[in-house]
């Protein structure tokens, strides 16, 4: 394995596959943080050429993160096919770059590669991609989930009603439930942070906007984003959940800080798929984001860009419906501006929908972030030109009990509209019947929230 | 001194300029507009370090189906909505005042906290080794712990082993100090009274985490420690406060050994209830030697 080489006249030579790893990310303050990062565009420059040269065999028999040490490395190296693997074990990282990149690879060759891939190599490949480069390669990608409705086919742009309210009201929520789906957004999920987090409170939201989808027919799914243990203890008193949700970490010690391991979400799996309310077959949802692991001290000096890799990896075991990284929430020590949030919302979708996930990105930023609303709209537009399945519908964008904000559900028309998508078929029937939308256009009466009254 | 006090007053002015104009152009909800009057005059009769207004909400749907309805919606919800559309974009209003209320965050996290204030409480200011507003929100470690300067400052002035030791500090939101501070302040100093306690040398840290409390205790031992902090701001308030405790703080304390009162804004825990709450709290620290998970409320 070799990890030296000459730029610019200047020779560097890297201590081994982590440093390489670490260097070759694009400028990241949670790198700088842990003390990994490149010193200068040089130095970035020449980990890059590194890597491109090495095989993907050099990353699989050099693990980051030891499988023994580690469950999600288990879980990582467990999900490989071997047979797929042995094709392209040889291939330098440069080539796996070129082959996703080229004519060749439609959706459904790059699916079949992913399953010869780890979260590391698809995380190198991520490493080598321009903006661009991470936009077509996940443009080409399509993967179709499906809860009580399907979402994730091409030309279709679905949305999360995220209708938080800052004392779990449940008329509140419903009000900004209402607002959501006036503008039609609300396909991918109903889904809602309470600030709550017992199942008795779970449980009244769910029973709230169950009774919603059931008054007026909706085609979607419902969801209480409270810890999965408190979600377990509502669903199994009763409550009816068609998703269940949990945040993801890419070490078993990041999960930990999580309050989870995988053992819990197999226990957690078997119980929404025994208890849970939808058709199926996905009923995850999961959230991930750069950086947890660094906040947790649980990144085995690993880059935040190949972490976020492994919570995919983790992820693809369960099968999910829709996962989102809420790439602008944790905050200016992991990405401090718009140019590193937009860089690592483009590299997460992209390292998502190589591992066959049905992936969404909550555009988002904290106060404290160099960043505005103007990043959000860039960002938007760009995944939604890469073809995310789905993004989070907030009033406003302001999100009033998480402070913080993400993308409206204007934006969300608006990115329907400038880029000729549409929501998920059955909810766009939905639309239809209600008078909300006609031929993918939002109607005169769009917009008002009293038609649901 | 008398100059930053012209400055206010002219900025106080100003505010009330803009209120009064954009209540002139209002012709909305009438409790919404008397609540804008009523801040206005609070505003002119104080000479108070300026905070952000008010969002003044009103339903901008024009033909709702159902008008009561709509109303009864926007008062379940601090939420956005029933803001309606130019095609599928805000209407510019709308769109002005998410710019507003994110201007105000911003200046929050990048203002300074008024000296004239920290006058008024005798305050004196020691710096953390955050250096500048940039390296403070990239390294928060640097935020933990007092510069030389500041430690020698702290060594000079401040009374060591002090029953009860009082910190302020900007941390994400300077204008949480500015709005809380001459209300949260008074009202503890009152509470520690009522129960007996002594309080050692107050004194503000510029550049401050929560963190920075273990490097206090280090350095001056007190039983029992509060930092006031200015909150991460969001954009229905810029101005929460936090008030972290800690019996006997020092380096390596976890979280869950942290009491902590968050939220302090005049429209969440109000600033006076949480000053009397903290004496309450301080006071139950000393007769149970604990804080955190540990103590019992």
């Amino acid at each position: 394995m070799n990890l030296k080489t000459t730029v610019l006249g200047q020779t560097y030579q890297f201590r081994d596959l982590k440093e390489v790893f670490a260097k070759a990310n694009e400028e990241k303050s949670g790198d700088q943080l842990a003390g990994i990062a490149a010193a200068d565009s040089r130095e970035r420059v020449a980990a890059k050429q590194v890597l491109a040269d090495l095989t993907l065999a050099d990353i699989r028999n050099h693990p980051l993160v030891p499988a023994e040490e580690d469950e999600v490395s288990r879980v990582i190296e467990a999900g490989i096919n071997e047979k797929i693997y042995q094709e392209v074990k040889n291939w330098s990282v440069a080539e796996l770059r070129e082959y996703i990149l080229s004519h060749r690879a439609g959706d459904s060759e790059l699916k079949r590669i992913s399953r010869g891939l780890s979260s590391e190599m698809i995380a190198a490949s991520a490493k080598l991609m321009s903006n661009l480069d991470l936009v077509t390669a996940a443009a080409k990608i399509r993967n179709i989930s499906h809860c009580n409705i399907a979402i994730g086919q091409a030309g279709v742009l679905a949305a999360r009603v995220q209708p938080n309210h800052p004392a779990d009201n449940v008329q509140g929520i419903k009000a900004a439930i209402y607002e959501g789906l006036s503008y039609g957004s609300g396909d991918a999920v109903i889904g809602i942070n309470p600030v709550i987090d017992t199942a008795d409170s779970v449980k009244d939201i769910l029973l709230m906007t169950k009774e919603v989808m059931n008054k007026w027919d909706i085609p979607t799914q419902n969801c209480v984003l409270a810890h999965v243990t408190t979600q377990m203890r509502a669903i199994r008193q009763g409550a009816p959940a068609d998703l269940i949700f949990q945040s993801l970490a890419g070490s078993e010690e990041g999960n930990r800080a999580f309050g989870i391991d995988v053992a819990l979400l197999d226990e957690a799996d078997e119980l929404i798929r025994k208890e849970g309310t939808a058709t199926g077959p996905n009923y995850w949802y999961f959230e991930t984001g750069q950086g947890s692991e660094l906040s947790a001290e649980a990144h085995f000096g690993v880059d935040q860009l190949t972490m976020e890799s492994r919570c995919y990896g983790l992820a693809r075991k369960y099968k999910p419906f829709i996962v989102n990284t809420v790439v602008g929430f944790i905050g200016p020590e992991y990405l401090y501006d718009s140019r590193q949030v937009i860089r690592a919302g483009l590299e997460d979708h992209y390292m998502g929908k190589m591992h066959g996930l049905p992936m969404g990105c909550d555009v988002c930023y904290t106060n404290h972030m160099k960043v505005d609303q103007n990043d959000m709209d860039n960002l938007g537009v760009l995944l939604s030109a890469a073809g995310v399945n789905f993004v989070i519908g907030v009033a406003m964008a302001d999100d009033v009990m998480l402070n913080y904000q993400s993308t409206s559900f204007h934006d969300i028309a608006a990115f329907r509209e400038v880029l000729g998508l549409r929501p998920a078929p059955a909810f766009e029937k939905w639309l239809e019947k209600m008078g909300i939308m006609e031929n993918g256009k939002l109607t005169a009466i769009a917009g008002d929230p009293t038609i649901f009254m | 001194m008398e100059q930053q006090l012209d400055m206010l007053v002219d900025k106080v002015v100003a505010e009330l300029q803009k209120k009064l104009t954009e209540m002139a152009r209002q012709t909305g909800h009438p409790k919404e507009q008397k609540h804008d009057e009523a801040a206005a005059h609070e505003t002119a009769g104080e000479e108070q370090p300026v905070v952000a207004e008010e969002p003044v909400r009103m339903a901008q749907v024009p033909h709702p189906k159902w008008q009561e309805g709509l109303v009864e919606l926007l008062d379940s919800t601090p939420a956005r909505i029933g803001v309606w559309r130019t095609g599928v974009r805000p209407l510019t209003k709308t769109m002005l005042q998410l710019r507003r209320d994110h201007a105000a965050a911003v200046d929050a996290v990048y203002g300074e906290v008024s000296q004239p204030l920290l006058d008024e409480f005798s305050l004196f200011t020691v710096e953390t080794q955050y250096d500048n507003t940039e390296n403070y929100l990239k390294r928060p470690d640097m935020g933990r712990i007092l510069n030389d300067e500041g430690v020698r400052l702290l060594q000079e002035r401040c009374q060591k082993r002090p029953q009860v030791q009082i910190v302020v500090s900007d941390g994400l939101s300077a204008s949480a100090v500015d709005a809380n501070l001459r209300d949260v302040l008074p009202s503890l100093m009152d509470s520690l009274k009522s129960y007996g306690l002594t309080c050692g040398t107050s004194f503000f840290v510029k550049g401050g985490r929560v963190a920075s409390m273990d490097h206090i205790g280090e350095l001056l031992q007190p039983e029992v420690l509060v930092l006031l902090i200015g909150e991460r701001p969001g954009l229905v308030t810029a101005h929460s406060m936090s008030a972290y405790m800690c019996y006997r703080p020092r380096k390596g304390m976890v979280e869950s050994e942290r009491t902590v009162i968050s939220n302090i804004h005049r429209q969440g825990t109000s600033p006076i209830e949480a000053g009397a709450h903290i004496g309450t709290i301080l006071s139950k620290m000393l007769e149970q030697k604990a804080s955190g998970v540990k103590l019992v409320l």
